[in-house]
């Protein structure tokens, strides 16, 4: 099969299916005359989307820098504590079911707090929602990562009387970077979620969360949804970006290199 | 030609003193990170209090970090003069968001199933549908809430009118996890297996069944331990946007009202939130423990 | 030969995608009751041409007739057993229920089933351990468990491709023993791949020798030592005159004992040591 043959087996039916998508949408609201409030047309958004562009932008990419600072934050937290605790077997047994058991928590409950603490119209609350959703799931799956090394792997090193720090950049890391990244990416959609839902309990005027309740409030359903599209479209990039990275980063595993698609 | 039977290891007595004693070891432990999360919050308080700290708008006092006794101790107190203690408010609420959730856990899950085993089957449904399924969870639900709510509720029959769009969001939340490892339990079996069941002339769904699902079990716990607790979240936060008084979000808006006089009772319904969250994981695990009887190192 | 059970012509099996022969006009025929031994080097089809003959795996030219009828009904008739080097048991069954696999899906009433998995747990000696998971069991139990499990239904044809090749030596010798006793009671065929020269010549009745890629029958050697064997059977004089014949055989065929990447088909001459 030839690379273009290849792309078009890969990408084709998705692509139908966004189109085919779109139009059944755009006919569906048209044809049942659709209340705008539940579902405005594909075009209706778009239109809106241009009118109101700068609006809209400044909305969303205030929320986005708040998600990208808590996921920054609390990736990077996760990963290192992850790193630090591994080691200790002690440590590891101890923490591993808190660990386990703050990501059952409902994290965004804790948003009203976190707002009483660090201000409402600031974006620090936000963040450090942000960065808490994050923190948790980088730290399960960095440990796993972490603890995944072959015993086998392990003694060869020993025989090699490598030193931990040794073994820890040359086995541990590289063979606990499919968790990572896999952690990575759960992470960029929780740190949207903690900034928007974070909103909803107040937050800065000009923050995404809040102008789609603002507008929902005012019946500007039309913005509201473009405000939606606009963050699910920022999220899809966010996601996509770490999936990117992690295609370079991973190229040698066998899910990256292609083995067994199904 | 008999010879000894080897390797068939008898299972220790219940009361064998070395699991007791592991199991003691991990009581301790579980005690001992209690504790010691117990003194870092009591002693950054104090330490913070003693030295004026602030972190940006953050100090701590007794209304950012109430005393964890004070916490505890306002759920046996009534919240209104002459009114039902605490915990039986947040108990009340607590079972009706466990109701809501427990809902869309149970519709997301079969949902999320029947979407996994049909992308298992069809290399062009997943090639065609996934990438989407994967983009639906970056649609901030909470903003779409609202929408969910009017377009749902006239539907309902009236017993279900209260929070049947909230279980909905909740299985919003549920189903993905569920989709995503229903498919790869589904087509993670062994090609020697899979060889086995087409010498016995087995049919598509014999195979199913009998080898792809039980193949499939593990993955489709592990992502059942994800949702229960996100299933949870769901229902707090489907809560907001429709405005229900009933349930543990309620609570949490109520409580936040108040939180500059009584900071301890918002700290209170967290803390509830919380043990709902864990103990909607413990039952999975419980089911997990039951139903997936493997080789203990290819669980989980 | 009587009505043979396997009956093989001109079978050839090519892989397109990769470029590759894997058979080459195979003819053979396998009698009732026989132990044939398929035996040859990496790569020269011998597990292909089991799995044809299972029809896992269609020919691309040539006849498989099993039991009298295409392979494809033969399959569908659950005339032949299979057993692969790993046992592949399932995990989440028990012993008996794995046994029971093959006879649920061929509809068998819970009681029938439950008497004939106890004639195979005794016929495989693993009485009592019915309850017990996989995960329990040594490997070579594992083995035995998935032996019964081909034997369950009771075919004519038994398949085993390299069914001891993950035992340790002595587990190896004494399941030999234990298959040739099995083999006896049931009346089966067995057609035998493997890797071990000893091990063919102890179990079979004839050694097929396949060449290297495209594989070939390169030699038929017939086994006239008397049944039934025993360990003893190892040390004696005609056994090591059949070792050394199938190891000649497998030199002509192009065994270079060294290589483990598979030539392109050309017997190589001249590399027989002397």
């Amino acid at each position: 099969m030839s690379r273009a043959q290849r792309y078009a087996y890969r990408w084709l039916p998705a692509l139908v299916v966004f189109v085919a998508s779109i139009a059944f949408w755009e006919l569906l609201v048209r044809l049942f005359d659709v209340q705008d409030f539940l579902l405005p047309a594909p075009s209706d958004i778009l239109a809106t989307l241009r009118d109101d562009w700068s609006e809209l932008w400044s909305a969303a990419f205030f929320t986005f820098r708040e998600a990208v600072a808590g996921y920054v934050i609390g990736c990077a937290a996760g990963f290192l504590a992850a790193a630090a605790i591994a080691r200790y077997r002690l440590l590891r047994a101890a923490v591993m079911p808190y660990a386990i058991a703050a990501g059952a928590i409902p994290i965004i409950a804790f948003a009203p707090i976190t707002n009483n603490w660090f201000g409402v119209t600031g974006m620090s609350s936000k963040i450090a929602i942000a960065a808490i959703l994050c923190f948790f799931p980088m730290l399960v799956n960095t440990m796993k990562g972490l603890t995944s090394v072959p015993a086998s792997s392990l003694e060869l090193m020993r025989s090699y009387a490598a030193s931990d720090l040794t073994v820890f950049r040359r086995v541990r890391l590289p063979t606990s970077l499919p968790y990572v990244f896999s952690g990575l990416k759960v992470a960029t959609v929780l740190a949207m979620i903690g900034a928007i839902v974070g909103d909803y309990f107040g937050g800065a005027p000009g923050a995404l969360g809040v102008e789609i309740r603002r507008w929902v409030g005012i019946f500007a359903f039309d913005q509201a949804w473009a405000g939606i599209v606009l963050a699910s479209v920022l999220g899809i990039l966010f996601y996509g970006t770490v999936a990117l990275v992690e295609r370079f980063a991973l190229s040698w595993h066998p899910s990256v290199r292609g083995a067994g698609a199904e | 030609m008999a010879h000894a039977a080897s390797a068939a290891p008898a299972q220790p007595p219940l009361l064998d003193p070395k699991r007791v004693r592991s199991a003691a070891v991990s009581v301790c432990l579980f005690l001992a990170v209690l504790a010691v999360l117990w003194a870092l919050w009591e002693g950054f308080k104090a330490f913070g209090e003693a030295i004026d700290l602030r972190l940006g708008r953050f100090e701590p006092n007794d209304r950012t970090m109430p005393h964890l006794h004070e916490i505890v101790g306002t759920l046996f107190e009534p919240s209104r003069r002459n009114g039902p203690l605490l915990i039986d408010i947040l108990w009340d609420a607590a079972l009706f968001t466990a109701k809501e959730a427990a809902v869309g856990f149970a519709l997301g899950a079969v949902v999320g199933f029947a979407l996994g085993a049909a992308l298992a089957h069809s290399g062009l449904l997943q090639r065609g549908f996934l990438p989407y399924i994967i983009a639906s969870q970056t649609i901030p639900i909470l903003a779409v809430a609202p929408m969910v709510v009017v377009w749902v509720n006239p539907r309902l029959p009236p017993s279900l009118k209260d929070w049947g769009a909230v279980a909905v969001i909740a299985a919003y939340l549920t189903f993905f996890p569920v989709t995503i490892n229903t498919m790869r339990g589904l087509t993670s079996v062994d090609p020697r297996a899979l060889e086995l069941m087409r010498s016995y002339a087995a049919t598509n769904w014999k195979v199913l069944w009998k080898l792809r699902v039980p193949t499939a079990l593990p993955y489709i716990f592990a992502a059942l331990k994800i949702a229960a607790p996100a299933s949870v979240v769901g229902a707090i936060i489907g809560e907001l946007p429709a405005s229900i008084q009933n349930g543990l979000g309620g609570a949490i808006l109520n409580f936040n009202q108040y939180y500059v006089t009584a900071p301890e009772r918002l700290w209170a319904t967290n803390l509830i939130a919380a043990l709902l969250g864990i103990t909607f994981f413990l039952l999975v695990l419980v089911a997990e423990r039951l139903v997936v009887r493997r080789a203990p190192e290819h669980v989980g | 030969m009587s009505k043979p059970v396997v009956s093989l012509s001109g079978v050839t099996k090519s892989f397109e995608a990769a470029g590759v022969t894997a058979l080459q006009s195979i003819d053979l025929d396998v009698g009732p009751g026989e132990f044939v031994s398929l035996i040859g080097p990496s790569g020269c089809g011998k597990s292909t041409l089991l799995r044809v003959v299972g029809d896992l795996v269609e020919p691309t030219s040539g006849t498989v007739v099993v039991n009298g009828k295409s392979a494809r009904q033969a399959r569908r008739d659950g005339d032949y057993g299979i057993v692969f080097q790993d046992a592949v048991l399932y995990d989440w069954r028990t012993v008996s229920k794995n046994i029971g696999l093959p006879l649920e899906l061929l509809g068998w009433d819970k009681t029938r089933r439950a008497e004939r998995v106890e004639e195979l747990l005794r016929l495989v000696e693993l009485q009592g351990f019915g309850g017990h998971h996989p995960w329990q069991l040594s490997g070579g139990m594992q083995q035995r468990v998935a032996i019964a499990r081909a034997l369950s239904f009771s075919p004519a044809l038994l398949l085993m491709d390299e069914p001891f090749g993950a035992l340790d030596e002595m587990t190896r010798e004494r399941l030999n023993g234990e298959l040739l006793r099995i083999w006896e009671a049931s009346g089966s065929t067995v057609l035998f791949v493997t890797h071990s020269i000893a091990e063919a010549v102890f179990l079979s009745t004839r050694v097929v020798v396949m060449s290297r890629r495209p594989g070939r029958i390169a030699a038929i050697v017939d086994v006239d030592l008397p049944q039934p064997r025993t360990a003893d059977t190892r040390e004696e004089p005609r056994f090591f005159e059949l070792v050394t014949e199938v190891r000649d055989r497998l030199r002509e065929g192009g065994l270079d004992e060294d290589s483990t990447a598979p030539g392109e088909g050309e017997l190589l001459v001249g590399e027989e040591t002397a």
